[in-house]
């Protein structure tokens, strides 16, 4: 029997959305695993999300210290080093505090690491097999971990099914006298919120969102024209961010802006999934790109093979002329 | 300020459409464009901007095969000051770890403030720096879109965090960052710049010059392991509408009306 440990992220005393999906990524690995989640932090809020976790797992391990307060990875990684046994599997969402933290603790518990995995199909003696994605979802591949010595393992948030609720009535063990020295390198000083910009995306219904294949700052008209004629707002996926083009209070995805909108128009947008995490509430995707092979067109409701610099204008005409 | 950083050769997706080769093994990699790794360009850019304002040196290394070279010469020409390639046969088939055990080798020999790599690259697991500083028992920071202020001692940088966020921290030095796109805007390099570093000297060191124990890399020391390549099934991909650019267009309106798009 595998022993698996999830790690629960959580934030104003609620643990973030991962902590349901958690279950099914163990059940994929091992219908029999032995299942416990692990909640750090301080105080009042760590009690919380520890109570809210019981619902969720039969067994749940609180490590409750004023330096656990903020989620610093090396002082997170110390704690964990010290309470999980050396040879189980542990789970940690492939969030930007879990990037921060896995790597590292894979080596000081000298286990495996396996980052992003988007699926599992089962543990053959120590051999555990998994699917990931490489070149930014272009291709899949099915890997193996050897976990004889236990693994670390950072799971896509999304990927698998969330808990309808939960059930269950699980135990609280307070495991803060093993958490051992707590000191650290690194000093979290403080979270600094992001710039509100001149427009609002994550209030329009229809969002016009440029990608790459705008090619050009000056491309960025023809977008916005379309966004006009469409009474729509003109978003747009990191490396147009990144050029400076647009600001970032115009972005999608996870480090950007979460959006909801009815109609989503990913022009020139590959679809990578940091980017189509933060598209949700199912919206009518409508994605233009000249490579056909473009991840976005499998979770697009329609597709389009044409260079948005050509297309867009044509698209704009036509709709001006409704 | 002495500062290291660890590039690698990608296949650029920008400039590919991935297939797999006849065997569904591999990519098929006959005319695939290779480049330097986008956030590595960020690393060496802010490499180079430390330097810039508080003296000392930049130095490139990467783990790969002959052709690895190029990168090490084009981010020499951004203005690195010098490139060193681990390679050796011993070498293929490394997980994440295996190569973090090759850079720490050669590191130890040597005496870096910084060492920096890219947020991640061609694999998407970003797991080469964290490893590293582990190992070497460095603090580490991931995604850092700002460096803020930096002495002898300490390191002010902020991290990505989700919803446009930064996480600013302050590290002691010596210390790993992984450098996140977006932090600076890297520059651009010509085909003057790539000459003029032609023929600078970069040293090649194997296995045997790193004092490596080959059980600990390779495929051999590899807990990971890649099986093979595959297309995802596109299940309920989208509708892919087809036609001329008119009537494609006439499609769409109908669906967009249809679903309040407009």
């Amino acid at each position: 029997m595998t022993d698996i440990f999830a790690y629960i992220p959580h934030k104003n005393g609620s643990a973030e959305d991962i902590a349901l999906e958690y279950p099914a990524a163990a059940k994929k690995i091992d219908e029999n695993a032995k299942l416990t989640a692990i909640v750090t932090g301080s105080g009042a809020d760590l009690d919380g999300v520890a109570n809210e976790m019981t619902k969720i797992y039969s067994e749940v391990m609180k490590v409750d210290d004023q330096a656990l307060a903020y989620p610093n990875a090396e002082v997170v990684r110390n704690s964990l080093v010290n309470i999980i046994p050396a040879d189980a599997i542990v789970l940690v969402a492939h969030s930007t505090f879990g990037m921060d933290l896995g790597p590292g603790l894979s080596v000081k518990m000298d286990s495996a690491y396996a980052a992003d995995i988007v699926d599992f199909e089962g543990v053959e003696g120590n051999i555990l097999k998994m699917i990931r994605q490489e070149l930014g979802g272009a291709v899949s591949t099915h890997v193996t971990a050897d976990i004889s010595a236990g693994a670390v393992i950072t799971i896509r948030p999304g990927a698998f099914a969330p808990l309808d609720g939960g059930s269950a009535s699980g135990t609280i063990t307070d495991k803060s006298g093993d958490a051992g020295d707590l000191s650290a390198k690194r000093k979290f000083l403080e979270v600094v919120e992001a710039e509100v910009g001149d427009v609002d995306i994550t209030k329009s219904d229809v969002l016009v969102s440029i990608g790459r294949g705008i090619e050009d700052e000056d491309n960025i008209e023809i977008a916005q024209e379309l966004a006009d004629a469409m009474n729509a707002v003109v978003s747009c996926s990191r490396p147009i961010v990144d050029a400076k083009w647009l600001e970032k209070s115009r972005q999608v995805g996870t480090s950007g802006q979460t959006v909801k909108p009815k109609v989503y128009m990913a022009m020139g947008i590959s679809g990578s999934f940091q980017h189509l995490g933060g598209v949700k509430g199912n919206p009518y995707i409508v994605a233009v790109n000249k490579n056909a092979k473009a991840p976005i067109f499998q979770v697009a409701d329609v597709g389009i093979v044409e260079d948005i610099l050509e297309f867009i204008p044509e698209l704009t005409e036509a709709v001006s002329e409704l | 300020m002495e500062i290291l950083v660890c590039v690698k050769r990608v296949p650029d997706t920008a400039e590919n459409e991935f297939e797999l080769n006849g065997a569904g093994d591999d990519l098929d990699r006959d005319d695939l464009v290779y480049s330097v790794n986008e956030w590595d360009n960020y690393a060496v850019e802010e490499a180079i901007q430390i330097v810039d304002k508080v003296g000392g040196s930049v130095t490139v290394i990467t783990v790969g095969d002959d052709e690895s070279e190029e990168v090490l010469r084009r981010e020499m020409a951004m203005g690195a000051n010098n490139g060193v390639l681990l390679s050796d046969d011993a070498f293929e088939g490394s997980d994440g770890k295996g190569i973090a055990t090759i850079l720490k080798t050669e590191i130890e020999k040597g005496s870096y403030d910084l060492i920096f790599s890219g947020a991640q690259a061609d694999e998407g697991a970003g797991q080469v720096g964290g490893m590293l500083a582990a190992m070497l028992d460095y603090p580490y920071a991931s995604l850092v879109n700002k460096i803020d202020k930096i002495d002898d001692t300490t390191i002010i940088v902020g991290r990505e965090i989700e919803g446009g966020n930064q996480e600013m921290n302050e590290i002691q030095l010596p210390c790993v960052l992984s450098i996140q796109t977006g932090i600076n805007e890297p520059r651009y390099v010509g085909i003057r710049g790539i000459r003029k570093v032609a023929k600078v000297e970069i040293p090649i060191k194997g296995a045997s010059d790193l004092g490596i124990d080959e059980a600990d890399i390779g495929d051999a020391g590899a807990k990971i392991k890649r099986v093979d390549y595959f297309v995802p099934d596109m299940g309920d991909g989208a509708e892919m509408l087809e036609g001329s650019t008119d009537e494609i267009i006439g499609k769409l309106i109908e669906r967009l009306k249809a679903k309040g798009g407009l």
